[in-house]
């Protein structure tokens, strides 16, 4: 069983780049090929402790997105295991050439971390914005793509990742999210989505930061005598189609969660599934197809109706409808 | 015969395998192909450690062709080299082929799939940094294009190169001056070419690209600077060896006609005749 936490506890104010940085440090001190590989990025990827204390383990390339993937595959077709960190709408847009070819295609272990991904660098704008790169990674051959729930499910995939020896693209945010687990003290694996609430009204599909959405607003639905089921599909490639289906099966209705583009992330990576082998009712949350608001990630997300209030709208009128 | 003569005449072979090879699949980077023979026959057959027996042998030196598409050359020399059948030459381009129209890196000796532009020299520094932090000693040798000159990322690496003093790190530009809309210089000039790469923190040496003895020359005396990585401006001619598509640029991926094919072969053999 998991140990999800179905009432959010708050006040975490541990980021999941911090939670990523102390494992890769603790991991990297015994093993000398686990190397961080950045583009003046280790400020905003909390890895400036990593490299003072290895300093021989990280490889700084400057601003050169392209240069730091291609570097990266050649670390690693030389036997070195390196994690590039590097804010996810560069990485996943000016280097994604170099993602496909020289990492999925040549098939060399670079762990790929998109760091302040989303809609972190809220007021910035769509440049900052990472709300493609589901999209485009998910459609390399070769490259599976991830995203932790909170700061224990980031240390235990990143543990899982350094035995891993394929290419991975992996996205995080920049601020502390609530814990959507009570510990690491569950069992994680590559491609297995978690369900961290059982229920067989409805089920609501999460990955990253809107796990937590996702379990609020199935204990909300609790009150309105709606039993619902909440996956945590932390691995977007390898999906994990049985979970889906099941859950199509046992509960005829799902609603999708995500950080992303309403256009070709997890939403539809689960449509895909159902369409064509059980047609339910799926409803896709996300964001639209228009330069996201300005505006903190909370702010952004209850805009566009990611928010416990709208998935609980929409999940009562999808079970009323049945 | 001594190294010299043998280099040249292995060259030549190379050249007659690579044409066949292209008219026989109706495909193929022609110009280039050619303009790189003698460079990638002096990496192969005198400069560089490997071992077609063991092609993942943990100190061999690295080759990675940024230029990815003049393959015809590379798959040819890997063939007679032993890395693979010289039948499986026969499926160039075909299909379900491993030997596709670019590295594969499924193809035992080649290190990466290459083929887009500008990637090769980023790939090579990883490679020879890792070389640097395992304190091992193969080098790593890296072949691109001149028109590939205008891609961003080659000066992304130039600059890493530098900054860690990659001197196990050779890069060499087969500088035929043309690419497939015309001059390098008419396209996008380059020149003063050498000045650049010196400027980005690099030893430069200039060489007949063409001119075996002098490839052997320099790449026997590289590095030439202890903590700089060495360029190689390899002024080569784009379809060298064959009189009819030297210095033409419709033969970056033009297919010899039966007679043209036929022509070319008779001229390399007389090349070879001479080399005997």
């Amino acid at each position: 069983m998991t140990n999800a936490m179905l009432k959010s506890a708050k006040g975490n104010k541990i980021a999941n780049r911090q939670a990523i940085s102390e494992v890769l440090l603790e991991l990297a001190k015994e093993n000398k090929d686990i190397l961080v590989v950045t583009s003046d990025s280790r400020g905003s990827a909390s890895l400036v402790e990593f490299g003072k204390q290895l300093p021989s383990q990280i490889v700084e390339v400057g601003i050169a997105e392209q240069n730091l993937v291609g570097v990266a595959s050649g670390l690693a077709a030389s036997g070195k295991k390196p994690f590039v960190a590097s804010p996810a709408c560069f990485l996943s847009m000016r280097s994604i050439e170099q993602i496909k070819v020289d990492v999925a295609y040549s098939n060399t272990n670079v762990k790929l971390i998109g760091i302040s991904g989303g809609v972190s660098y809220g007021a910035l704008g769509m440049s900052h914005h990472s709300l493609q790169d589901l999209a485009v990674t998910r459609a390399i051959p070769g490259l599976d793509v991830m995203m932790p729930a909170d700061r224990h499910e980031a240390k235990k995939m990143i543990e899982a990742l350094v035995e891993y020896d394929r290419p991975v693209y992996l996205r995080i945010g920049r601020n502390p999210v609530e814990d959507s687990y009570a510990s690491e003290n569950y069992e994680f694996h590559i491609g297995k989505a978690v369900t961290m609430k059982e229920g067989t009204d409805i089920t609501i599909i999460a990955s990253g930061e809107t796990v937590r959405i996702a379990l609020d607003s199935a204990v909300a639905l609790q009150q309105e005598g709606i039993d619902c089921r909440v996956i945590n599909m932390h691995t977007i490639k390898p999906l994990d189609k049985e979970s889906i289906l099941k859950a199509a099966e046992e509960t005829g209705r799902i609603i999708t969660i995500e950080e992303h583009s309403i256009y070709g992330g997890l939403g539809s990576a689960v449509a895909e599934v159902v369409s064509q082998s059980n047609p339910v009712p799926v409803r896709i949350l996300g964001l639209p197809d228009e330069p996201a608001i300005a505006g903190k990630t909370a702010e952004v997300f209850e805009y566009y109706g990611l928010s416990i209030d709208n998935v609980r709208k929409i999940a009562i009128q999808m079970v009323g409808g049945r | 015969m001594n190294k010299i003569e043998f280099l040249k005449r292995k060259a030549t072979e190379i050249r007659m395998e690579l044409l066949t090879m292209i008219y026989e699949a109706g495909t193929g980077h022609t110009g280039g192909s050619l303009s790189n023979t003698d460079i990638l026959t002096v990496l192969y057959y005198h400069i560089m450690n490997a071992d077609p027996n063991n092609p993942k042998w943990e100190d061999r030196d690295r080759y990675v062709q940024s230029k990815g598409h003049a393959v015809e050359s590379y798959w040819a020399i890997l063939a007679d080299k032993g890395f693979f059948p010289k039948e499986e030459l026969k499926t160039f381009s075909q299909f379900n082929t491993r030997l596709i129209g670019h590295p594969n890196n499924k193809v035992p000796g080649v290190e990466m799939n290459t083929g887009a532009l500008g990637h090769g020299l980023p790939i090579s520094v990883g490679m020879a940094l890792a070389a640097k932090m395992d304190g091992k000693s193969y080098r790593v040798y890296t072949l691109m294009g001149d028109g590939e000159q205008a891609e961003g990322s080659v000066w992304e690496g130039a600059m890493a190169a530098a900054h860690y003093k990659l001197d196990n790190l050779v890069a060499i530009i087969d500088r035929n001056g043309l690419q497939i809309t015309g001059t390098t210089e008419d396209v996008m000039s380059l020149e003063p070419f050498g000045a650049k790469w010196s400027a980005f923190g690099w030893e430069v040496v200039e060489v007949d690209g063409n001119d075996i003895e002098q490839l052997v020359t320099v790449l026997e005396n590289t590095p030439n600077v202890a903590g700089k990585p060495t360029l190689i401006v390899a002024n080569t001619v784009k379809g060298k060896g064959i009189s009819f598509a030297e210095n033409v640029a419709k033969w970056h991926h033009h297919v010899p006609s039966k007679e043209e094919y036929q022509l070319a072969m008779e001229e390399l053999s007389k090349q070879l005749e001479v080399q005997q």
